[in-house]
């Protein structure tokens, strides 16, 4: 199954599941979605339930939040996360803050699926990962899609959230192929998942760092270096507690984002585990992040600009002063 | 490269003289070899290798004193997985032949100008363990000690631990001096062992009719040279005892850690006082007359303190034996982190009980001082038992 199909089964299951669901978004109807990720539920649901909204990210984001106080279950859709600047009024003073202005009175169950990422040659304007800006706002619950499993069932437990939810989503990953293990009908998305149990170092990524951490483990493995893949998944709130748990173990960390590296998630986890188990580790806390640069146009730029595996694999090999 | 490095040969060293080089760069060499000799705080050791290679570098040079776990040469070993590979910046700094460079390798490990990397974790537990880590090299990012080079420093600590030892060198103010240290390491040790270690003892007279009798048979087969001795025999009954209660072959480490090798350390008065204890190795395995033969090199060796250093190391429980004509009993002080030692009196004829009878029996008085901390007095009092069995059943020793 592709990533793409994924994210479809789990919005159609959604919508079947609860009438009070419905999707709002650019070119989501007619159009089947920027992406195509909504392609045929316009048919399949109609025109209430998948909505098409004029230009305006404030507008509908607005809409949504407004639908979510009055005890609708929207998904609202942000064609790429470039133009969720235009929502981040809505967002962040409005459905961050409502539950504590409201003195405990007023939830706001919107769930707002951003596009994201880099690697799609879609050129600076198009090209961002801002999990960080929206992870540093308090309220909001921010969870990041990072394998095929979560993209298709993520969005049940985003939709049993009484507070506002932002999905990121990777539009370099929506034609990936991976089998969704039988075993998996849900996911946790309060809890940071450990992908990969190793003994030497830990891996914590998110996002499309996370097949690119499970392909670098293989090769070290291969090495001789038992890798653990910390996924976080959530990236506000921390799961903290899986996360330490993990260096505690392992006694070294590796953080890979394509963020850029300056005040990112990478920071804060680094920060974390300096605070909390200092004394646990037995080698500095690294971080492989974005080139602090608009994401260039031309493909090898682009590859450059990001983590890739190598990277990865050097620089644990680093870290454990592996020849 | 694997790394030959300065010995602990007992936890109170800290530092070692090289004497002398028995080998040079490009010589063979295979486990087991006599290397080097070094003069501990406690007199002459001869060093052995435990890897088969070629010898690379030199890298201190004769009469240098420097401190325990500095690299004393570079050995290329003949199997590729060696276990310590040393990092390509240490590796730089370690080869510089010994005239190019004033400042030995030595000095940098000693950290006289340098900060001294070192992750938390390696501190911490460094720290825990009582480890100075200032001697270490390190094996991490651009040399920094890591956890497993503290742990590996702590594993030869605690081999080191497990023997007492000295040695002696030619002069006599030396050999002053090597006693006065073997006095203050005795004091070390056994000052530890009563601070820290809850002693409980138990006795038990055994009849030794049957085990002379039979030593005296087989004596008469043998030359005056092989003669056996009643200390080779109650060995060979301890280490024998020990395989049916191994709860006391063990070492008290934040719990219990029974050995599967019985190594047993043999006590040796040395003339100027002090003791010294070297290990049988695997006595369990050992036949008597091996055990006789043993006793027979090591102790003028241990007198004369002349041991090597794998006859220092590795005990996994101790026997003192007061011999002929001495005092009755022993209670013995135990030595850390083992958990158990064994005391045999003067043999002795007295009366003694048996079957409604009285008689006059050759009897010894064993007593076993053990660590209330890792074992019970059940126990104690089984091995005893048991090593009575033994010593009724000579033939089958």
């Amino acid at each position: 199954m592709t990533y793409r199909e994924a994210l479809k089964q789990g919005i159609r299951e959604a919508l079947h599941a609860d009438g009070r669901v419905f999707l709002i978004g650019e070119d989501v109807g007619r159009y089947g979605g920027a992406f195509a990720v909504s392609k045929g539920l316009l048919q399949e649901f109609g025109e209430d339930r998948i909505m098409d909204v004029p230009l305006s990210e404030s507008g509908f984001v607005g809409a949504g939040i407004g639908a979510a106080i009055a005890g609708m279950k929207p998904i609202v859709e942000l064609m790429t996360v470039n133009f969720s600047l235009l929502a981040m009024d809505q967002i962040v003073n409005n459905a961050a803050t409502l539950l504590h202005m409201s003195g405990g009175q007023i939830n706001v169950p919107v769930v707002i699926r951003i596009g994201c990422g880099i690697g799609r040659q879609l050129a600076a304007q198009h090209s961002h990962s801002w999990e960080p800006l929206f992870a540093h706002i308090p309220g909001l619950i921010v969870l990041s899609v990072g394998t095929h499993e979560d993209a298709r069932y993520m969005l049940a437990e985003a939709l049993k959230s009484p507070d506002p939810v932002i999905v990121f989503e990777y539009t370099s990953m929506l034609n990936s192929e991976k089998e969704i293990p039988a075993n998996i009908t849900q996911v946790d998305i309060s809890k940071t998942k450990v992908r990969r149990v190793g003994k030497d170092i830990s891996l914590i990524t998110y996002g499309t760092g996370v097949y690119k951490c499970m392909d670098a483990a293989n090769e070290l493995a291969a090495m001789g270096i038992d890798v653990e893949v910390v996924d976080l998944r959530v990236l506000r709130p921390l799961d903290e507690e899986t996360i330490l748990a993990s260096v505690s173990k392992t006694h070294r960390a590796l953080i890979v984002e394509d963020a850029w590296k300056s005040v990112s998630i990478s920071s804060e986890i680094s920060a974390r585990i300096m605070e909390k188990i200092f004394y646990d580790l037995d080698a500095p806390v690294l971080r492989l992040s974005g080139v602090e640069v608009p994401i260039p146009y031309p493909v090898h730029l682009e590859e450059a600009s990001v983590p890739q595996k190598n990277d990865i694999i050097n620089a644990v090999k680093k870290i454990l002063n592996h020849d | 490269m694997i790394e030959f490095v300065m010995p602990s040969l007992g936890a109170d060293m800290e530092d070692g003289i090289l004497v002398e080089w028995h080998k040079k760069k490009g010589d063979a060499i295979k486990r087991g070899d006599i290397i080097a000799d070094v003069e501990t705080q406690k007199g002459l050791i001869e060093i052995e290798v435990f890897e088969d290679g070629v010898i690379e570098k030199l890298l201190i040079e004769p009469d240098t004193k420097v401190p325990v776990g500095t690299p004393l040469a570079l050995i290329n070993p003949t199997n590729k997985k060696a276990e310590t590979i040393i990092s390509t910046d240490a590796q730089k700094e370690a080869s510089h032949p010994i005239a190019e460079k004033e400042i030995t390798p030595t000095l940098n490990a000693v950290g006289v100008n340098k900060k001294i990397k070192i992750s938390p974790l390696a501190k911490r537990v460094a720290t825990e363990n009582n480890i100075n880590f200032s001697t270490l090299l390190g094996s991490g990012e651009n040399g920094a000690i890591t956890k497993e080079d503290v742990e590996k420093a702590i594993a030869q600590k605690q081999k080191s631990l497990a023997n007492h030892e000295a040695s002696g060198t030619t002069t006599e103010d030396k050999t002053k001096n090597a006693s006065n240290s073997i006095r203050a390491a005795v004091a070390a040790a056994m000052s530890k062992s009563n601070r820290e270690i809850p002693h409980y003892y138990l006795e038990k007279t055994i009849d030794m009719t049957k085990a002379l009798a039979w030593m005296n048979r087989a004596n008469k087969e043998r030359s005056v040279k092989q003669r056996l001795l009643p200390a080779a025999l109650l060995i060979k009954a301890v280490a024998i005892s020990l395989r049916e209660v191994p709860e006391l072959n063990a070492i008290w480490d934040n719990g219990l850690q029974i050995k599967s090798d019985i190594n047993i350390g043999f006590v040796v008065s040395l003339r100027g006082g002090g003791i010294i204890v070297p290990a049988i190795h695997a006595a369990n395995l050992k036949t008597i007359d091996e055990i006789m033969s043993m006793l027979n090199d090591i102790i003028p060796r241990a007198k004369a303190l002349k041991l090597r250093s794998s006859e220092l190391s590795d005990s996994s429980i101790t026997i003192t034996s007061i011999g002929e004509g001495g005092a009755d009993s022993v209670y013995g002080i135990i030595y850390p982190p083992q958990v158990a030692i064994i005391g045999f009196g003067n043999i002795s004829e007295q009366p003694f009980a048996e079957n409604g009878m009285l008689g006059i029996h050759p009897l010894v008085h064993v007593t076993l001082a053990a660590d209330h901390r890792a074992i019970d007095g059940l126990t104690g009092s089984r091995f005893l038992t048991v090593l009575n069995t033994h010593l009724q059943n000579p033939e089958s020793l």
